[in-house]
């Protein structure tokens, strides 16, 4: 293990925590996740493309990349202003909003499903105004919107928020004493510091969409075709034991996951070279 | 109109043009946030408790005392009992090594650690039925020993470990990269042994992210529902967790013993929180300075 | 553009930041407000930009009052102590900016943009570095970015925080000289905040020397530093050694009329009443050459630098003294560590302390 170390270091342990860490993940992450590769190079290539293009497939990844993508969207926007109201105003329920935005994330999924479920469905305690209106939520497209939306909620939040924190004051007093309005100063100053920030709280939010399972299945309707997520689809596969399906699907979402998670990386990498630089 | 208020009106205006937006915009943008939460964070965890005590407090609570939802909540509790203790000692493991020495992949490793939080839970558990499900890699092997791995207790614990992994490392390694190796050098030099320099010196520093880094992981252990779902195989009253025994409490349209059921997973998310907030407080509040006067004094501090 | 400050007061919740402050500059001044940390200094400044608003009291700009007028009515360049340069643009973006949010019947033209651009990095001695980003820029290149940034709206008034605060010593003199010829070019207005005696002496026509929230001499840099107005101005002016009335024989020879000391002492009002006397001005001689003289001996020589600074213990009292000497005089003297001296001041100071 030392051999690995770039520069000799009298604090001890090294060799004994990385080693114990290495053997760990390797156990439980690493060999387990090489096996999905394993057993999809078993399949041909014209099996692997059937499987993987087949109508209820591509059905279920336009809902779930689409549905991630628009709850992303909202994030993004909504994520931003709790994020700037929560950093820069002082009002009442200010830290019951601030420790609340991350429920989403402790909360367990199948609690959040049957609950947005009920409250969303047509006698529920939001879904009943909207059924006059002709919109219907639950067991719907739009019901998967509901689920991808709440669960994504705190990554914007707490992506944007440090990053507004830590913004100069002094780089706002710059740009109004050289006459910028506050729009101009918003738009000219403060965007660009938080963009990157942005842009990495909607990709992660997107990317914990696009895996999402069990807040989704209980308000979708989950009706193939027409409302049935990716990983549900993987699911149904895997309990009718066509684990060479659900395999094949399973290497889709996860080459999906990691192009995602490079492009989370990189946004990262970007948004601290920049703030290096002062 | 009197002249003090006049006053402490001009002052409002004029400080509104400077850093911050009028009133107008300010209330609302707080009354979107408002609405946002509503709908997607005030109503529904109402509703949790609004459906649960829908039936009474007698119904609510003889829904914790059947066999089945005792059976689930030991389940929950023996599989977070084994997974977080592993993955609080595997994330000090890997902070330490991580934080405190530069060494070749090392930023290959973080980038690893994260993996699991994006992959898919189904994912997760598909995994594991691949590599001990009956036409598995060890399937053949062990059913030969009898061994169950898959849809019982061990299946169960390594789903719930996989999804976990991450949360306490997480936690721990960008702050014992901030708080460098300084410490620990002084401790040795001063003479201490490596579990002296550990007890006294960086486990007093990180215990409050420890902290928060295992209530998280815990509750992530006890809410975890897709990968889970994978591997257990629903056996009602031997591997049904909780979040699972609602799932079958909600599909047999027993809304308010799911509800129920979920009401305590729901104030475990909230125990969570309020965890993470005292956290926050211990750790961060002696730095925010919003008084200029303190701000002076703090500034000799510093 | 002239400003008059007429007593502004502005209090930041119990503490009282600037008391009752009053001050005029005249037309093409440039004026330092110098004093330690946390006397007002910078809110004074911010009061002046329109950054803070003071709780009481009235500022005139060029005569007319702009006490409630927004910041961005009072064409007020101000530069700030860590620049402030927006990061994500490069230097004549950076510089443009000013220009560039003007309304747009007010705002020139892209190429009348680009040409004044040119002219304020010119100006500034930054023309290599237009499209470079502030993180590409050593601290002094920023300073000069922020400060042409500030120019670009042609400001009536310039105002500078603690400008050059944040730079290292060598570069921080040159930058001052620049200033100060920058100055004389443009014949702008200018008010700069620093804490740095020397920096505030070199640099500006006028000194306000601020302590806790008041002003406590307004003058031209040898006024201050030779006339300080009170003990305060005078410490923070530089080094000083500081002769108490009690410390009676020490004093009384100081004062150079032990008579008059005793007879001080004897009606107790003395008591209150402290020597000043800076380093250099105190004289070193190897024999008794005048009454005023006292014994001292010499405890420490610190011979490197251009002038050679001693550390004294006065016979009578044991207090320590500091003594600075040319590096001639010192070598006329050949003094060594222990060996005894006579001491007497050339010049002293002598204020009277108001019962603590």
């Amino acid at each position: 293990m030392s051999l690995l170390l770039k520069q000799p270091s009298v604090l001890p342990g090294f060799g004994l925590t990385l080693g114990f860490a290495m053997f760990y993940f390797s156990v439980i992450v690493l060999i387990p996740l090489s096996g999905l590769f394993v057993k999809t190079s078993m399949l041909s290539w014209e099996q692997f493309w059937d499987i993987i293009t087949n109508s209820r497939a591509v059905a279920s990844y336009r809902l779930t990349f689409g549905a991630s993508l628009v709850g992303a969207l909202i994030n993004g926007l909504f994520g931003s202003i709790i994020a700037w109201v929560l950093v820069r105003y002082r009002f009442p329920g200010r830290a019951l909003v601030d420790a609340l935005v991350d429920l989403p994330f402790a909360l367990p999924t199948a609690v959040a499903g049957i609950t947005l479920a009920a409250i969303y469905s047509s006698n529920g305690w939001i879904g009943r105004y909207l059924e006059p209106l002709g919109i219907k939520i639950a067991f719907t497209p739009l019901g998967v919107l509901v689920a991808l939306t709440f669960i994504g909620l705190p990554f914007v939040v707490r992506t944007v928020q440090p990053v507004l924190q830590d913004l100069d004051k002094e780089v706002e007093e710059a740009a109004t004493t050289l006459g910028a309005d506050r729009w101009q100063t918003f738009r000219a100053v403060i965007v660009p510091e938080l963009w990157p920030a942005l842009l990495t709280g909607m990709a992660m939010a997107f990317a914990r969409a696009v895996g999402e399972y069990g807040s989704v299945i209980f308000i979708a309707g989950n009706m193939p075709l027409k409302s049935e997520i990716t990983p549900l689809l993987i699911m149904t596969k895997l309990e009718q034991y066509d684990y060479s399906g659900a395999t094949a699907l399973g290497v889709v979402m996860l080459a999906a996951s990691f192009v995602l998670a490079l492009i989370i990386n990189l946004l990262q990498w970007w948004s601290t070279a920049r703030h290096m630089n002062q | 109109m009197n002249s003090v208020t006049m006053a402490a009106d001009k002052d409002v205006q004029w400080k509104d043009s400077l850093t911050t937006e009028s009133p107008l915009v300010r209330r609302l943008l707080i009354a979107a946030v408002f609405f946002y939460l509503t709908l997607f964070l005030f109503i529904p965890l109402a509703a949790v408790f609004a459906e649960a005590l829908q039936g009474g407090l007698a119904a609510y609570v003889e829904s914790f005392l059947n066999e089945d939802a005792l059976a689930a909540i030991r389940l929950t509790l023996l599989v977070a009992a084994v997974a977080v203790p592993l993955n609080a000692l595997f994330g000090v493991a890997a902070a330490w090594a991580i934080a405190k020495f530069d060494f070749v992949g090392k930023q290959v490793l973080i980038t690893l650690i994260d993996m699991p939080l994006a992959v898919s839970p189904v994912i997760s558990g598909l995994i594991y039925v691949l590599l001990f499900g009956a036409q598995g890699w060890l399937g053949p092997w062990l059913a030969e020993h009898d061994i169950t791995i898959l849809f019982a207790l061990p299946g169960i614990v390594l789903a719930t470990i996989f999804v976990t992994v991450p949360f306490v490392a997480r936690e721990l390694i960008p702050l014992m990269q901030s708080q460098g190796r300084e410490e620990e050098e002084a401790a040795i030099t001063l003479g201490a042994s490596g579990w002296q320099m550990f007890m006294r010196v960086t486990l007093p520093n990180i215990k409050w992210s420890l902290l928060y880094g295992v209530i998280l992981c815990n509750a992530r252990a006890m809410g975890e529902f897709g990968a889970v779902s994978v591997v257990s195989g629903h056996i009602r009253g031997l591997t049904n967790t909780m979040p699972l025994h609602v799932e079958i409490l909600y599909n047999e349209y027993n809304a308010v013993s799911a509800f129920a059921v979920a009401s305590l997973l729901t104030l475990l998310a909230i125990v969570t929180l309020a965890a993470k907030a005292i956290v926050e407080r211990n750790t961060h509040s002696p730095t925010i300075v919003t008084d200029p006067t303190s701000a002076v004094q703090a500034g000799s501090i510093r | 553009m002239s400003i008059q400050v007429d007593h502004v007061t502005k209090r930041f919740g119990a503490f009282t930041v600037l008391n009752d402050v009053s001050l005029h500059v005249q037309e093409g001044e440039l004026v330092a407000l110098l004093g330690p940390s946390g006397c007002g200094k910078t809110t004074l400044l911010r009061i002046l930009a329109g950054l803070e608003r003071p709780d009481d009291g009235r500022i005139f700009l060029h005569g007319a009052e702009v006490t409630d007028q927004r910041i961005s009515e009072r064409r007020v360049g101000f530069v700030f102590q860590h620049y402030a340069l927006f990061r994500h643009m490069t230097v004549a973006d950076n510089v443009a900016f000013g220009l560039t949010v003007l309304p747009r019947a007010q705002r020139p033209s892209t190429t009348r943009i680009q040409e004044k651009v040119r002219e304020l990095l010119g100006l500034v001695q930054l023309q290599a570095m237009a499209d470079r980003y502030p993180s590409q820029l050593s601290g002094g290149q920023r300073q000069r970015v922020a400060l042409a940034r500030a120019l670009a709206v042609e400001p009536k008034l310039l105002l500078l925080d603690e400008p050059f605060g944040a730079l290292d010593a060598k570069v921080r003199k040159e930058l001052r000289r620049w200033l100060r010829r920058l100055h004389d070019e443009l014949h702008i207005t200018g008010i700069l905040v620093t804490h740095d005696q020397e920096e505030a002496l070199e640099v500006a026509d006028r000194v306000v020397v601020m302590h806790q929230g008041n002003v406590e001499q307004i003058g031209t840099p040898d006024e201050v530093y030779e006339h300080p107005a009170n003990p305060f101005v005078y410490r923070f002016l530089g080094d000083v050694n500081v002769f108490h009335g009690r410390v009676s024989e020490a004093r009384a020879a100081v004062q150079g009329n032990p008579e008059e000391a005793s007879a001080g002492l004897a009606d107790g009002v003395e008591e209150h009443e402290v020597t000043f006397v800076r380093p250099h001005d105190l004289e070193l001689n190897r024999s008794r050459t005048n009454p005023d003289q006292f014994e001292a001996t010499v405890r420490y020589v610190l011979s490197a630098g251009s002038r050679v600074r001693l550390e004294l213990i006065v016979q009578s009292s044991a207090q320590t003294i500091e003594v600075e000497l040319t590096k001639e005089r010192y070598r006329e003297l050949d003094l060594r560590e222990g060996e005894v001296v006579f001491v007497h001041p050339r010049h002293r100071q002598v204020f009277t302390i108001p019962q603590s």
